[in-house]
C-alpha cells in the first residue's frame, strides 16, 4: 500500500445497504408473529433477535474492513474449502427444521453455511478467473470454473434446499463478463421455454412450432449472404437441432410427470395457472399478493395490516417479508424497495467495472449476480410471478446467517473497490 | 455487450416488478382490499327476534321458540376426549365421531352443526360443561312456535335461504332464515325486522382480536314487526275441521272490509311439521306429494270453472244492460235449444220461469237466453261479448285480484279478441253458451268467487281482498285495501238477484242447509269436470261449488266453498258453507246434522277412483264416503304404495 493512500468507501453502496437492513428491520417488526408489541430490542422475539444480528453485522463490517486487502485473495481457496466442509458437515451434524437439515443448532441460535458459501464460491472463482493462464476458451478451465460453482450447489439440492443451489447459477453473469458466450444462456432459455411451453400447451403443438421455427430458420439461412466466417449451413445441422429439441421436449415432460416430487410440480402449476389452488400451496401466494393490495398507495397502519397481524401469510417475516413491506408500506414502500435493489445492483455493476484487477471484477460481477437472483426469485414468488422457491431477500428477511452472509458478500467487494487503486496484482 | 447483459435484465426485471406492484396495489388494490377483508373481519350477526302473527281478535297463532345448536369448528378443537363429550351431549360415541368427520370434510375453519336443537332444558347443563371442549360451542336460534295446529298454507313458514336468494338480495347470508310461502313470505321484510350486526377483526386461526375499527360499522337490530292478521282463527280451525278428507278450499270475506276471515285450502298439513328435527323428513312427504298436491293453494292457485254461481254475475248483467226485466218469464223444456248438435240440458223444475225462479232453481235455459241477449245486443257478437267482459271483469274475475298472497292465477274471463282468434270462421252468441251457466271458457280461483260474492253482497263494490289488518299494533292504512272498487252495476239492479239468491235458501236448491234465524243468500254450483288419465280426457264427478253472504241486509260475511268431486252444490260446498256463515254470525253450531255428516264423510274414495287404473262411474247418486273401517285401511294401503313412489 502506498504511503498516504487513503481507502474510500463506496458511500452510495452502504447508504443503500443502511436503508434496506433498516426497512428490513421495521418490516420484521411489523410482521412479527407476536400478540403484544414489546421494544424492538426485545430479544425472545424476531425484531429484538435481527436488531442483535445487525449489531453483529456492524461488528463484521468493522472486521472485514480492518483486514489487510490482499487477505480475501490469498485466502480465498481455503475459505471455500472450510465452507465446503461445513456443508459436508451438516449430513453429519445438522439440525432439521421444517423437513430440511440446513442448520447447525448453536445455543438457541442456528447457523445457515449455505448462506456463507455464497461469498465463499464468489471469492473462489474469482480467485481461479484471475489467473494469467486460465480462460474461459479452455475446456478444461471451464470444467473448473464449473466445478467450483456446481460442487456447492451439489451439497445443498439434497438437504433439500433447491431454492440455494439455484442462486448458484448467479455466477453465469460473471463468467458472461469474463467471455462465455451468450449462446449458454440462451440455451438455457431455450430449453426452459420449451419446458414451460409443454405444460401450458399442448406437446404436438410444441413439436409442430419447433419444426416450424426451425424450418424458417433454415430458410433465411439460404437466402443471406454467406457469411464465410460461419460453417456452411447444412440441412442435416437443422434436422439435428430439431430432433434435440423434439427429444428435449419428451424428456422434460417426462421427467415433470414422473420424477420431480408432487411439491415442486403443484407451485410449478400453480404459478402457470394450470391449477386454481388458493386454499392448499396456492394459499400462500394468493396471501402474499392480498396483503400486498390491501396497503395500497400508502399502506396501512398496524391496526389496518389485517393480513399482516392476523398472520395470514405464512413465513412472512423470513421469504415473505416483502409482502409485509407491501401492506404497511403500500406502493411508495414496494417501489422504494424495488428501486434500491436495483440501485444496488447497477452500483455494484459500476463499481465492478471501474476495478483494474480482474479478481475484484469478478468477485464484484458474482455478488451482482448473486443479488440480483435473490432480488429476482424472492420478489418474483411474493408477487406471485415465479413459483414458491423458498430462498430469503438479501439484508431484509429475518435471518442471522443470512443477514451475516449477505453483508459479509457485500462487504469483503467494498472493501475491494476501496483499495482499487492501490491494490493490483 | 458483455457489460450490458447484467444490466438491461437487472432494468427489465425491475420494470416488470415495478409495473405489477401498479397493478396489484393500484389496479387490484379494492378487490384485494375487499378478500383482506373478508379474510380477517368477522361479522358477528344480531338477529332480532321474528314478529309475532295474532289474528283479527289478537289471539296468537305464531311466536318463536328458542333451539339450541351445538356447534363445531374442526379446526379449533384440540384431541377430543370423546366419550366425556358424548356422554356430555346424550349422543353415542360412535354417531358423533362420525358426525365430527362430516364436519371436519365438510369444513376445517366453518362451523357445522353437531346436535341440532337442543330445548332449554337440555341446554342448561352443557352451557358450563361445555367450555372444557375447544372448538364446540353453543349458538342460539330462533325458531317458530305454532300455536296452532292449521293454516299451514296460508301462514307459511320459514326455512333456510338458498344460493338464488342469496344472490338476488344481499341482505341474507348462508344460514339465515327466511319465509318461504304464505304470509311469512308476503311480509318478510316486517317480520325479519333488520338484523345487526358486529365486526371484529380476526387472526388466521379464526380468533376473534379486537372490534374492527372500534366498532363504527357496527349496527344494532331492528325488532321484527308484530303482524295482525284478518283471519279468524277459530273459523280458521272450524274451517280446516270440516275440510277434512276433502280437496278443495274455503273463502270468507268480510264484505265491508275486503279482509279475508278465512281461506283454507284443503288437504292441509300441521305447521309444526315443517320445523324442528323432523323438517327434512316431512318437507319430502308433504311439499312433494304429487298426488294430493297439499303445496298447491287451491283457493289462490286453482283456477275453476265458477258452474252456477256464475249465472248471478250474468243476471246482473243482462239487468244493467237492459235485454230483460226480473218480471219476464222464460220457459225451459228440460233445457233449451241453442242449435248445436245436443240442447243445453236442465232438471226438472216448473217452468215457464222469470228471474228469481231462476237462480233458485239454477236454471239453465233460462240463462242461456238471457246470456244470448247480452251478447247479441251489440252490433257483432265480438262487441256484445267486449261488454259482456267488461261487466265480469269489474267483479275482480280474470285477472290478479291483488290480495297480499304470495301466489295466484288470473283465471280467465274470454272477450270478443278471445274467440275471434280462436275461431277461423264467423263465431254467434250460441258459439260461447257454456259462458251462460259458468262452464267453457269462463275460469276462476275460489278466492275471485268468494270476493265476487261482497260485490253482491255490497251491491256493487269490494274492497281488494287482504289479509294484513294491523302491524304492531297500528292499523294499517294501504289505500290498496281502504278503497271501495265499483262493479259496472248499478246498486239498483242487485235487489232482484239477491232476492233470488235468498230464494235459493228459501225454496231453492239450497233449502235443506238452511240456518235458522240468519237470512242468507247463496248460490249452488255443480261443475262438470275433466281429467287426462293415461292420456284419456275422461269425465270426472262433478265439483261442489256454493257462495253466500249473509246476513241478507248487513253482510257479515262472504263465503265461497269448492269441494274438488263433490258432486251436487248443496251435498258438501253448501253444507259447510251454512256452517261457517252460522259459525260466524252467531258464534256456535245449531245445524250439527250438518256437522255430523261432514265429519263422517270422505271424499277419498271419490279422488282414489282416477288412482285405480279401472273403469270407474261418476256422480253416483248415493253418496259413498261414510267413513268406515275398512275403506280407510284400504285407502291407506293404496296412498302407501302411491307415497312410496313419491319418496323414491
Amino acid at each position: 500500500m502506498a504511503i498516504g493512500d487513503k481507502p474510500k468507501y463506496d458511500i452510495a453502496s452502504i447508504g443503500i445497504y443502511l436503508s434496506l437492513v433498516i426497512i428490513g428491520l421495521l418490516s420484521i417488526y411489523s410482521a412479527a408473529p407476536v400478540e403484544k408489541y414489546t421494544t424492538i430490542t426485545d430479544i425472545n422475539q424476531v425484531y429484538g433477535k435481527q436488531f442483535l444480528f445487525i449489531g453483529v453485522c456492524a461488528v463484521l463490517i468493522i472486521v472485514i474492513l480492518a483486514v489487510e486487502v490482499k487477505f480475501y485473495e490469498r485466502f480465498a481457496g481455503l475459505i471455500y474449502i472450510v465452507s465446503l466442509l461445513s456443508l459436508v458437515g451438516l449430513f453429519l451434524f445438522g439440525k432439521e427444521v421444517n423437513g430440511a437439515i440446513s442448520w447447525y443448532p448453536i445455543g438457541s441460535f442456528t447457523f445457515q453455511p449455505s448462506e456463507f458459501a455464497k461469498f465463499a464460491t464468489a471469492l473462489a472463482v474469482a480467485k481461479f478467473l484471475s489467473q494469467l493462464n486460465v480462460s474461459l476458451k479452455n475446456v478444461r478451465d471451464f470444467m473448473i470454473v464449473a466445478g467450483i460453482i456446481a460442487l456447492p450447489a451439489l451439497l445443498i439440492v439434497p438437504q433439500p434446499d433447491p431454492g440455494s443451489a439455484l442462486v448458484y447459477s448467479a455466477f453465469f453473469f460473471a463468467l458472461h463478463r469474463e467471455g462465455l458466450s451468450l449462446w449458454y444462456l440462451s440455451l438455457g432459455v431455450i430449453a426452459l421455454g420449451l419446458f414451460l411451453g409443454t405444460l401450458i400447451i399442448n406437446i404436438g403443438w410444441i413439436i409442430l412450432i419447433i419444426i416450424v421455427v426451425i424450418s424458417i430458420m433454415y430458410l433465411l439461412s439460404r437466402k443471406r449472404k454467406h457469411n464465410k466466417r460461419l460453417p456452411k449451413p447444412r440441412v442435416y445441422l437443422y434436422v439435428i437441432a430439431a430432433i434435440i429439441c423434439i427429444a428435449y421436449t419428451f424428456s422434460s415432460s417426462y421427467i415433470f410427470n414422473n420424477l420431480l416430487e408432487d411439491r415442486h410440480r403443484n407451485r410449478i402449476d400453480i404459478v402457470l395457472g394450470r391449477v386454481q389452488d388458493d386454499r392448499g400451496i396456492g394459499y400462500n401466494i394468493n396471501q402474499s399478493m392480498i396483503a400486498i393490495g390491501n396497503g395500497g398507495w400508502t399502506g396501512k397502519s398496524l391496526d389496518e395490516a389485517t393480513q399482516t397481524r392476523g398472520g395470514y401469510v405464512p413465513e412472512q417475516h423470513t421469504d415473505f417479508i416483502f409482502s409485509a413491506i407491501g401492506e404497511v408500506s403500500g406502493l411508495v414502500g414496494t417501489l422504494a424497495t424495488i428501486l434500491l435493489f436495483m440501485f444496488l445492483i447497477y452500483r455494484i455493476i459500476i463499481m465492478a467495472e471501474r476495478q483494474r484487477n480482474q479478481f475484484a471484477r469478478i468477485y464484484g460481477y458474482g455478488v451482482a449476480g448473486i443479488f440480483f437472483l435473490h432480488f429476482f426469485v424472492n420478489v418474483g414468488m411474493v408477487i406471485g410471478l415465479l413459483p414458491t422457491v423458498g430462498i430469503p431477500l438479501p439484508f431484509m428477511s429475518y435471518g442471522g446467517s443470512g443477514l451475516m452472509g449477505f453483508t459479509i458478500l457485500l462487504f469483503i467487494f467494498i472493501k475491494l473497490d476501496a483499495h482499487r487503486m492501490s491494490y493490483e496484482h | 455487450m458483455k457489460k450490458l447483459l447484467l444490466l438491461s435484465v437487472v432494468t427489465l426485471v425491475g420494470l416488470i416488478f415495478i409495473g405489477r406492484m401498479i397493478y396489484l396495489q393500484v389496479i387490484l388494490s379494492d378487490q384485494l382490499q375487499l378478500e383482506a377483508e373478508n379474510n380477517s373481519v368477522k361479522t358477528i350477526y344480531d338477529y332480532p327476534e321474528r314478529g309475532f302473527i295474532y289474528d283479527r281478535n289478537g289471539e296468537l297463532m305464531v311466536a318463536n321458540q328458542v333451539a339450541y345448536d351445538v356447534m363445531v369448528i374442526p379446526k379449533e378443537t384440540g384431541d377430543t376426549d370423546l366419550s366425556k363429550l358424548s356422554q356430555l351431549l346424550k349422543i353415542e360415541e360412535s354417531r358423533l365421531k362420525k358426525k365430527l368427520e362430516t364436519a371436519r370434510k365438510w369444513s376445517t375453519k366453518q362451523a357445522s352443526v353437531i346436535v341440532p336443537q337442543l330445548t332449554q332444558e337440555e341446554y342448561a347443563p352443557l352451557q358450563e360443561q361445555l367450555r372444557k371442549f375447544p372448538g364446540f360451542y353453543i349458538q342460539r336460534r330462533s325458531l317458530r312456535k305454532y300455536l296452532v295446529d292449521h293454516s299451514a298454507s296460508v301462514l307459511g313458514y320459514i326455512r333456510e335461504v338458498n344460493q338464488s336468494t342469496i344472490k338476488k338480495d344481499d341482505y341474507y347470508v348462508q344460514g339465515d332464515l327466511a319465509g318461504k310461502s304464505g304470509i311469512e313470505s308476503q311480509y318478510e321484510k316486517e317480520l325479519r325486522g333488520q338484523k345487526g350486526f358486529k365486526k371484529y377483526t380476526r387472526d388466521h386461526y379464526g380468533r376473534a382480536i379486537e372490534s374492527y375499527k372500534n366498532g363504527i360499522n357496527d349496527v344494532a337490530p331492528v325488532a321484527g314487526t308484530d303482524l295482525t292478521v284478518t283471519l279468524d282463527k277459530e273459523l280458521q280451525e272450524y274451517a280446516e275441521q270440516l275440510m277434512i278428507n276433502k280437496r278443495g278450499g274455503i273463502v270468507a270475506i268480510e264484505p265491508k272490509t275486503g279482509e279475508i276471515l278465512t281461506l283454507v285450502t284443503a288437504p292441509n298439513y300441521d305447521p309444526s311439521l315443517l320445523m324442528g328435527r323432523d323438517r327434512s323428513k316431512n318437507i319430502n312427504i308433504i311439499l312433494r306429494d304429487t298426488v294430493r298436491t297439499p303445496d298447491l293453494n287451491r283457493v289462490l292457485q286453482g283456477q275453476y270453472a265458477p258452474g252456477s254461481p256464475f249465472k248471478v254475475i250474468n243476471a246482473l248483467v243482462a239487468l244493467q244492460e237492459g235485454v230483460v226485466k226480473p218480471q219476464e218469464r222464460f220457459s225451459c223444456n228440460h233445457g233449451y235449444n241453442y242449435g248445436g248438435k245436443k240442447k243445453l240440458g236442465c232438471h226438472a223444475h216448473s217452468s215457464p220461469l222469470a228471474m228469481n225462479r231462476g237462480i233458485a232453481e239454477s236454471c239453465n235455459a233460462y240463462f242461456a237466453q238471457i246470456y244470448r241477449r247480452i251478447i247479441e245486443k251489440g252490433s257483432t257478437s265480438s262487441k256484445g261479448m267486449d261488454v259482456w267482459h267488461d261487466h265480469v271483469t269489474s267483479f275482480g274475475l280474470g285477472d290478479y285480484l291483488g290480495y297480499d298472497l304470495p301466489v295466484g292465477q288470473p283465471g280467465r274471463i274470454p272477450d270478443g279478441d278471445y274467440y275471434t282468434s280462436r275461431y277461423k270462421y264467423k263465431w254467434y252468441a250460441p258459439t260461447t253458451i257454456s259462458n251462460a251457466i259458468g262452464q267453457g271458457e269462463v275460469a276462476v280461483t275460489p278466492i275471485q268467487l268468494a270476493n265476487m260474492t261482497a260485490a253482491i253482497a255490497n251491491r256493487g263494490y269490494f274492497y281488494t281482498p287482504h289479509i294484513i289488518k294491523k302491524m304492531n299494533g297500528e292499523a294499517i292504512d294501504n289505500p290498496k285495501y281502504t278503497k271501495k272498487n265499483y262493479t259496472t252495476i248499478d246498486a239498483k239492479h242487485f235487489e232482484p238477484v239477491i232476492e233470488g239468491m235468498n230464494d235459493v235458501y228459501k225454496s231453492g236448491t239450497a233449502k235443506y242447509v238452511q240456518i235458522p234465524d240468519i237470512e242468507i243468500c247463496g248460490k249452488t254450483g255443480t261443475v262438470e269436470n275433466f281429467a287426462r288419465i293415461n292420456g284419456e280426457k275422461k269425465q270426472l264427478t262433478d265439483h261442489s261449488v256454493f257462495i253466500a253472504f249473509a246476513p241478507k241486509d248487513d253482510p257479515k260475511i262472504a263465503i265461497a266453498v269448492f269441494i274438488e268431486n263433490g258432486y251436487w252444490g248443496s251435498r258438501y260446498a253448501a253444507k259447510i258453507a251454512s256452517l261457517l256463515v252460522e259459525k260466524h254470525i252467531k258464534g256456535k253450531i245449531t245445524r250439527t246434522d250438518l256437522e255430523n255428516y261432514l265429519m263422517t264423510h270422505s271424499l277419498e274414495y271419490e279422488y282414489a277412483k282416477r288412482l285405480s287404473d279401472k273403469p270407474f262411474k261418476i256422480n253416483e247418486a248415493v253418496d259413498k264416503g261414510r267413513i268406515s273401517k275398512d275403506k280407510e285401511a284400504d285407502l291407506n294401503k293404496l296412498y302407501d304404495s302411491l307415497s312410496l313412489q313419491i319418496l323414491n
